[in-house]
């Protein structure tokens, strides 16, 4: 029971936690921060497996390592274009709501601005 | 007593001391009853207790430079967290919530 | 148990604790607070186990300037009812998803339990070429020179996604400024902090960036920093957002993945093939290859946390 095999089991926590609330939540925004809470969760098990790789003097096996920092830019990058579509969703229709009979019209508002 | 001896005691105080005043920062905030009060609780954890643990860090790490970096480090916690009670108790001021 | 065993125990514990509470509350705002909590300690679960450069990277992206975009979105959507949204499904679906991640949970910590012993590793291939780029840093190396494809492709990844946010403008603003959605007027201790932070900051971001060859570091850490004292200095009202299509801007954003192609193409001719380097310039090649990169990812990573325009040029 060493240090990678406990934050392993954290991060198999994390994803599964995360994808629970990915599929349960209704509210996009939350489903946004279930997304981020499972991608980090992935990232942790890479680590894991960079962590077990230590050799050669090196502490952790570089390429998960490069791996995950490709993955954290390119999960933010995913992040900000879902948060920009629900943004202008709540702009549109004053509710980011899926729900047909949710969304208030707003358009006169919109046109002020 | 030698120079290491001493060093490592003062290493142990001081890190143990800034452990205290974090954990007395954290009952505040958990305790107190408005957002003004618990700033109060959080100043002395953000400013005391990090500067005691950068304290007792200074003779673990290379002189000159990394000993500067940790001070770096301190003071620009203390001035962010300066501006941000600042910002936040104006917002209260000025009557937002209070919770 | 030793004392690292024990403490791994206890951030192990707490991130799952702070990760229940970000997706069990009803608040959106405490969820997202608590999310920023949760990506810085994730950094320190990062920390421990010995990936410095991975910690940077996911305390700068992951916790600050994600925590930043994501407190505006939940700022703005914050007069919306839950009573708007559909219900969560019941107990049976509930149940059914929950049995779902369960399954796959148990069966990763299966994985993680039985993963060979020996552990598989590239670690021997990475340094053993490592003289021939002249980094010191053989993360720095993995990204830059072994996978310089990649980090290539997800430059253009950042693009694409920042053209995908500002296409999303109503018509009328196409060419203006982004405006983080109407920012209040800004108070006097955060312009203060503003210009006391900024020239630190910028400082901070360069020398991550450069020290990123030898030691941990990088050009995404750097740039991450960067794109935070931007948006520092946009909320504090002492800079103007660039306008969408000035051209000055456009060229900043894309001025890293230009000098990645042609350092690509130029490789064509001069060394082995695309994106080789020539033998003994490689370092030079790839530090001017990273200066443009960690200007553009600083660019790109402010405008993508700024939005589509809402400001039109025209008076």
């Amino acid at each position: 029971m060493n240090v990678p095999t406990i934050l392993g089991i954290c991060a198999a926590g994390l994803i599964g936690l995360g994808l629970f609330s990915l599929i349960v939540e209704p509210q996009p925004l939350r489903k946004i921060l279930a997304f981020n809470v499972l991608g980090n969760g992935v990232f942790l098990f890479f680590g894991v497996v960079a962590r077990r790789g230590a050799a050669v003097g090196l502490f952790g096996d570089p390429i998960p390592q490069a791996l995950v920092i490709t993955g954290i830019v390119v999960g933010f990058s995913a992040t900000a274009l879902a948060v920009a579509l629900l943004l202008r969703l709540f702009d549109e229709t004053g509710s980011t709501s899926s729900r047909d009979d949710a969304q208030k019209e707003s358009k006169s508002e919109r046109a002020d601005s | 007593m030698s120079i290491e001896v001493a060093l490592n005691i003062l290493t142990i105080v001081a890190v143990s001391g800034g452990a205290f005043f974090f954990l007395a920062g954290t009952v505040g905030l958990l305790r107190f009853p408005d957002t003004l009060t618990r700033l109060h609780a959080l100043t002395k954890a953000d400013n005391v207790g990090l500067g005691l643990i950068m304290i007792g860090l200074l003779p673990r790490v290379a002189w000159p430079f990394d000993a500067l970096k940790l001070i770096v480090v301190w003071v620009l916690v203390l001035v962010a967290s300066a501006v941000s009670s600042q910002l936040i108790g104006r917002k209260l001021w000025r009557g937002g919530d209070g919770s | 148990m030793t004392i690292g065993v024990g403490f791994s125990v206890a951030l192990g514990l707490l991130i799952l604790a702070v990760a229940v509470f970000t997706i069990g509350t009803r608040d959106s705002f405490a969820a997202v607070v608590a999310f920023v909590v949760y990506g810085l300690l994730l950094s320190l679960g990062w920390m421990n186990l010995y990936c410095p450069d991975v910690a940077l990277t996911e305390a700068a992206v992951g916790g600050g300037v994600t925590g930043a975009l994501l407190l505006n979105a939940c700022a703005r959507v914050r007069s919306e009812k839950t009573s708007d949204f559909k219900k969560s499904p019941r107990w049976i679906g509930r149940g059914m998803a929950g049995l779902l991640c369960l399954a796959l949970s148990s069966g990763l910590v299966a994985v993680v339990i039985l993963l060979p012993n020996p552990a598989p590793t590239l670690a021997p291939e990475a340094t053993r070429s490592l003289s021939a780029t002249g980094l010191g840093n053989p993360v720095t190396a993995v990204l830059m020179a072994y996978r310089a494809l990649d980090t290539m492709l997800e430059k253009v990844v950042l693009l694409l996604a920042l053209v995908g946010v500002w296409s999303l403008a109503s018509d009328r603003f196409w060419g203006g400024r982004a405006t983080f959605g109407h920012l209040p007027e800004p108070d006097r201790p955060l312009i203060f902090l503003t210009r006391v932070l900024a020239p630190v900051g910028i400082i901070a971001g360069i020398y991550l960036f450069w020290v990123g060859a030898d030691a941990p570091g990088g050009a995404f850490a750097g740039g991450a920093i960067l794109s935070a004292i931007w948006i520092l200095v946009f909320f504090a009202g002492l800079s103007v957002v660039p306008a969408v299509g000035s051209l000055g801007l456009r060229i900043v954003l894309s001025i890293g993945i230009i000098f990645f192609l042609a350092a690509g193409v130029a490789g064509i001719s001069m060394a082995a093939g695309f994106l080789a380097y020539p033998e003994g310039f490689a370092k030079p090649i790839i530090v001017v290859i990273e200066v443009a990169m960690t200007l553009s990812i600083g660019a790109t990573l402010g405008l993508l946390v700024a939005g589509p325009p809402g400001q039109s040029l025209k008076p």
